[in-house]
């Protein structure tokens, strides 16, 4: 594609991308729910989790914290979680950022993984006690191979997000 | 130098506003959520419409997903076979699983028959198939155990009903939507079915652990009296899935805990059969369950 945008459909596009990619690239991530994988013990990670806090990692100023409802929504109906667990949970990770950020200093790549780790126990030990409120009696203990799953995975799809949102800003 | 405030974002009256009151909505937000959460634990029927519409939209993808995959499985699986010249073998292995079921509804049939024998005016009807319909996939990031079944209200499926496959049982009915329909795994936390050995009936119940395996504990207290390798088949206790139905064959024993493995793999299942309720009256609330009328066997010997 050529730097320089040539003609109106030509901006139009790169306005669309710039504006759309975050939100496009989270309502996929929840879609991978719709894999026709049939698994029956919980090893791999909540992408869509992933990739939500990855963007807001990256670029703080890019959504507010209502922004987790809708898109919560979207994840508890296309990924057959009790209707609410994701809103809750995703705004209440996106309120917590906010406390942090508005304490720390400095960011860098090591302070990211361990917000996102802490997150992502949060956000587990979350969707277990749900579970367990709704009847499951499962122990904790087995959701310990996802939990670490999702904090090793963690820069892996933050550095993929990182590459799209460079593409997004490109001109 | 302290860092400047990141807390407010200028001296705009109307920005600092602004600010406050996304914050305001964000936690109305998370009210609002854990509301609806509490309106699903306490009635987990509720927003049917809703969700059973997502999982009418949604299923088609999986289903066709899921042949694909199918597709390669079973592409790759040929190939191996050649190049392991083991066609034989796998046809051998083939005949043995399923003389090794037969075996197990065989021993489960001639102990229900003891049984009926014993008890013998029991009615004990199995109940009819509903429907047959593919599993095209499950949850994997979560916690719960929920697989999704390409059939739904439109042939006949209800929450509550039993799912079946030819190996074994799979599980019951969460959630119907039109066209696709959700169903809780019994290796799934939350899912208890009561079984009993067929060696010699002894009671248990078999509850989903959540990592593929089945806890099973035996209703009498005691010393344990399971075995490796021994096998459950449903009770028919509780009304909801009918007796026979092979659930799990016990992996690891320990001294008061006792692991199986479910008889029936989701992963390798292509079709799964949905079953009526075993006593209908077992899914109705307690009030609607009352005894059945008197005058009803008078009125059949009238009819006569």
């Amino acid at each position: 594609m050529s730097r320089i945008a040539l003609t109106q459909s030509d901006v139009r596009m790169k306005d669309f991308r710039r504006s759309y990619v975050p939100i496009l690239s989270t309502v996929a991530a929840c879609l991978l729910a719709l894999l026709p994988v049939i698994v029956s013990s919980p090893v791999i990670p909540d992408f869509a989790f992933l990739v939500l806090i990855s963007w807001r990692l990256l670029r703080p100023e890019l959504w507010t914290a209502t922004t987790a409802l809708p898109l919560g929504l979207f994840n508890d109906l296309v990924a057959g979680h009790p209707l609410g667990q994701s809103m809750a949970l995703w705004t209440i990770a996106f309120l917590v950022f906010d406390l942090i950020e508005a304490r720390i200093v400095y960011k860098d790549y090591w302070m990211d993984w361990a917000f996102a780790a802490l997150m992502i126990v949060g956000y587990t030990f979350g969707d277990w006690y749900v579970g367990r409120l709704m009847g499951s009696q499962m122990a904790f203990s087995i959701l310990l191979p996802q939990l670490l799953a999702g904090i090793l995975v963690y820069p892996v799809v933050a550095r993929f997000i990182l590459a799209l949102d460079r593409w997004r800003l490109s001109r | 130098m302290a860092p400047p405030s990141k807390r407010r974002p200028g001296f705009s009256r109307r920005a600092q506003y602004g600010l406050f009151l996304g914050y305001v909505v964000a936690v109305g937000g998370v009210l609002f959520a854990v509301l609806l959460l509490v309106v699903a634990i306490v009635d987990p029927g509720g927003f049917r419409a809703l969700r059973g519409a997502a999982l009418d939209v949604t299923s088609p993808v999986t289903a066709t997903g899921r042949a694909v995959v199918r597709f390669f499985t079973d592409s790759g699986q040929n190939v191996g076979e050649y190049v392991m010249a083991a066609r034989r073998n796998a046809e051998l292995r083939q005949e043995l699983k399923k003389s090794h079921q037969r075996l197990i509804e065989a021993r489960a049939i001639e102990y229900e028959n003891r049984r009926l024998k014993a008890l013998l005016k029991l009615s004990n009807d199995v109940p009819d198939d509903i429907a047959t319909a593919r599993i095209v996939g499950s949850t994997f990031d979560s916690s719960r155990r929920l697989a999704t079944l390409a059939a739904g209200a439109s042939s006949g499926i209800r929450v509550g009903q039993p799912v079946r496959s030819a190996e074994g049982l799979i599980g019951r009915v969460v959630e119907a939507g039109r066209w696709a329909s959700r169903v809780l795994l019994i290796t799934d936390g939350a899912s208890n079915v009561p079984v009993h050995l067929v060696r010699d009936g002894t009671p248990a119940m078999a509850t989903g652990r959540g990592d593929g395996t089945i806890e099973l504990k035996p209703l009498e207290l005691g010393e344990n009296p399971f075995k490796r390798g021994d096998i459950f088949v449903t009770s028919g206790t509780g009304g909801i899935y009918s007796p026979g139905v092979p659930v799990a064959m016990v992996i690891h024993v320990e001294r008061d805990r006792t692991i199986g493995r479910p008889l029936a793999d989701p992963s390798r299942i292509d079709f799964a059969l949905v079953q009526q309720i075993f006593q209908p009256a077992a899914n109705q609330p307690l009030s609607a369950a009352a005894p059945p009328a008197p005058p009803a066997p008078a009125a059949a010997v009238a009819a006569q």
